[in-house]
């Protein structure tokens, strides 16, 4: 089971703007070697593009891991607006 | 809004639901604010809750329909190697008598709703999609209030609680505690895999309404600090695992691979065959222990729950912390209010309550045990290896004398650990403990 497929199980009221930004797009390419952020992250958010990191926050679960695993702190990170983002039906 | 609160909280987790109980019982006017569209939308845990606590604040909880999944009368731990499991499993009667519901399981976006029910119901108000961004402070510094993100977002209340559990941009921002380290937390993710109600039953062993948890430790988490776990539901099982955050991004693994990999391990996967997973969630716990539980006390401000870092990791305790110091900010507020006082004089009550309270207790007596496992890799690699082919020498039946089984069996430990090494796992342990 893909991650893709794992998401697909939840529910999400996606806000259209998002709450997630990188600060330096430059940085990841140039500054970040390592860049955690493609691995740490449980809804792969963060993909590597041809010469940049995309951020699809639409499946974010709200974790809180970029934020503190950026060795760069180059992700401007808040909480969805009151009522967006995952919305459990579990738990 | 304009008009003033006894006790403005923010988050509606067991923390701070626990606390409005507690204050609108006794009449304060407290408003609770959550970010999520109803309570428990943004919130997951393993599943289990411990009755004890939950009675503190809602005595009759049982009779007043709470939304137990099932009632646990076995708690198994399964240590994995890759190729096997050794386990090991306790279950009581009395947890069908006396000890009922001493734990049980439950899923938070039922459970934090129902719980935010009875709190509104003895009079609190609980307000849900919004954010609580900043705090209100007057000319000294002292808390008085909540900013959140609606227009007319502005709350005051003479004291404000931070129930926000551990993802706390709000209480870094404040600079109440500082950011969590990518080493002090455990990132962990979950699937809810349903199965029908029989099926669970005969899998398990157990009869309608009652349960099993197993925890599970090894080399599932791929060499990394972290734990899994298997809890059942009524309709569902919970598998989940998680480790510490700083070992993911050094071992470059990915969380949903790992759980992936977990489903497929011979001891996990008989136990969800044939379900459909329907739920996939991720989350931190504190994994810092008693050194990281920051002050708990300001002007006009106290922190409960998660928030401020209160978990039991060898227990796996954290929502009965949560629910109990909850109650013990509102006893203090609720003092607070009688005198008229909401400075830091009247409020540090609550550190003392905290201190005489077996949640600071335990965390100060298990402080060594986050660094106890942090330092002993080899729980998580070749231990497991080691046990189950030392295990599997002397349970081989053949023509070979058991002398020699057994000298192999040793080997099998001693080529992974040296005696040395094993000593101090075993004294590491006892210390971590004691
Ligand atoms: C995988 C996992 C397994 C666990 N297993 C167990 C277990 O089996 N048993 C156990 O006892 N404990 C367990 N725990 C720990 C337990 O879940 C926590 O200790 C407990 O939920 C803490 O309660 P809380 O009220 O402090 O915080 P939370 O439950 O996190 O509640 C905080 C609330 O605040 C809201 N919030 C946050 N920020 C804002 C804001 N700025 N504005 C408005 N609202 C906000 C959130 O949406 C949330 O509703 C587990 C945790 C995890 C992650
Ligand atoms: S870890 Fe931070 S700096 Fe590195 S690529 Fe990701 S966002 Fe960019
Ligand atoms: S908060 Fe968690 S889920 Fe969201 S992007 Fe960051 S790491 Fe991924």
């Amino acid at each position: 089971m893909t991650v893709e497929d794992k998401l697909f199980l939840d529910r999400f009221n996606v806000d259209e703007d998002s709450h997630l930004r990188l600060i330096d797009p430059d940085t990841c390419i140039e500054k970040c070697r390592e860049q955690p952020c493609l691995y740490i992250c449980p809804a792969n958010v963060y993909k590597l593009e041809k010469d940049r990191i995309s951020v699809n926050y639409e499946g974010c679960l709200e974790c809180g891991s970029c934020r503190i695993g950026c060795p760069h702190f180059n992700i401007d990170w808040r909480f969805p607006r009151g009522g967006y983002g995952v919305r459990h039906k579990f738990g | 809004m304009e008009e003033k609160f006894d006790v403005a909280i923010v988050g509606a987790g067991p923390a701070g639901i626990s606390a409005a109980c507690v204050l609108a019982d006794r009449g304060a006017k407290v408003i609770v604010v959550e970010r999520g569209e109803y309570p428990g939308s943004k919130n997951m845990f393993g599943g289990v809750l411990y009755g004890q606590s939950l009675g503190r604040v809602i005595p009759d909880y049982a009779q007043k329909s709470c939304p137990i999944e099932r009632n646990i009368v076995e708690s198994r731990i399964s240590y994995l190697s890759e190729e096997g499991s050794i386990g090991f499993a306790y279950r009581d009667q009395a947890f069908f008598g006396k000890l009922h519901n001493n734990a049980f399981t439950v899923g938070r976006a039922k459970f934090d709703r129902w719980f935010a029910e009875q709190a509104r119901a003895k009079g609190a108000l609980v307000v849900c999609s919004t954010v609580v961004t900043d705090l209100l402070r007057d000319g000294a510094g002292r808390v008085i209030g909540v900013k959140t993100d609606r227009a007319d977002g502005e709350l005051h209340a003479k004291v404000v609680l931070l129930a926000d559990g551990i993802n706390s941009p709000l209480a870094v921002k404040s600079g109440f505690r500082p950011e969590a380290r990518p080493e002090s937390v455990a990132l962990a993710v979950k699937e809810l895999i349903e199965l029908p109600e029989e099926v669970i039953d005969e899998r398990f062993g157990v009869s309608a309404g009652n349960g099993v948890t197993i925890e599970i430790l090894g080399s599932v988490t791929l060499g990394m600090n972290g734990v899994a776990f298997v809890y059942t539901n009524r309709r569902s099982i919970s598998l989940g695992i998680g480790a510490n955050l700083c070992d993911f991004a050094k071992q470059r693994v990915r969380p949903y691979e790992m759980i992936e990999r977990l489903k497929l391990h011979p001891a996990i996967s008989p136990l969800i065959k044939g379900g459909k997973p329907r739920e996939y969630l991720a989350h931190w716990l504190p994994e810092g222990g008693w050194e990281s539980v920051p002050k708990l006390f300001h002007d006009g401000l106290l922190i409960a729950g998660d928030s401020a870092m209160l978990f039991n990791a060898l227990h796996r305790e954290g929502s009965n912390l949560a629910m109990t110091s909850g109650r013990l900010a509102a006893e203090t507020i609720l003092h607070a209010l009688e005198k008229g006082d909401f400075t830091s004089r009247t409020l540090k009550g609550y550190a003392a309550r905290m201190e005489e309270s077996f949640v600071l207790k335990d965390l100060k007596k298990y402080r060594r045990f986050p660094s106890f496992l942090k330092t002993h890799g080899e729980l998580f690699t070749t231990l497991p290896r080691g046990a189950l082919e030392a295990l599997r020498e002397i349970l081989t039946v053949d023509d070979t004398p058991k002398e020699t089984r057994r000298k192999s069996a040793w080997r099998a430990i001693r080529g992974r650990l040296t005696p040395l090494g094993l000593l101090r796992l075993l004294f590491d342990a006892w210390r971590s403990i004691r």
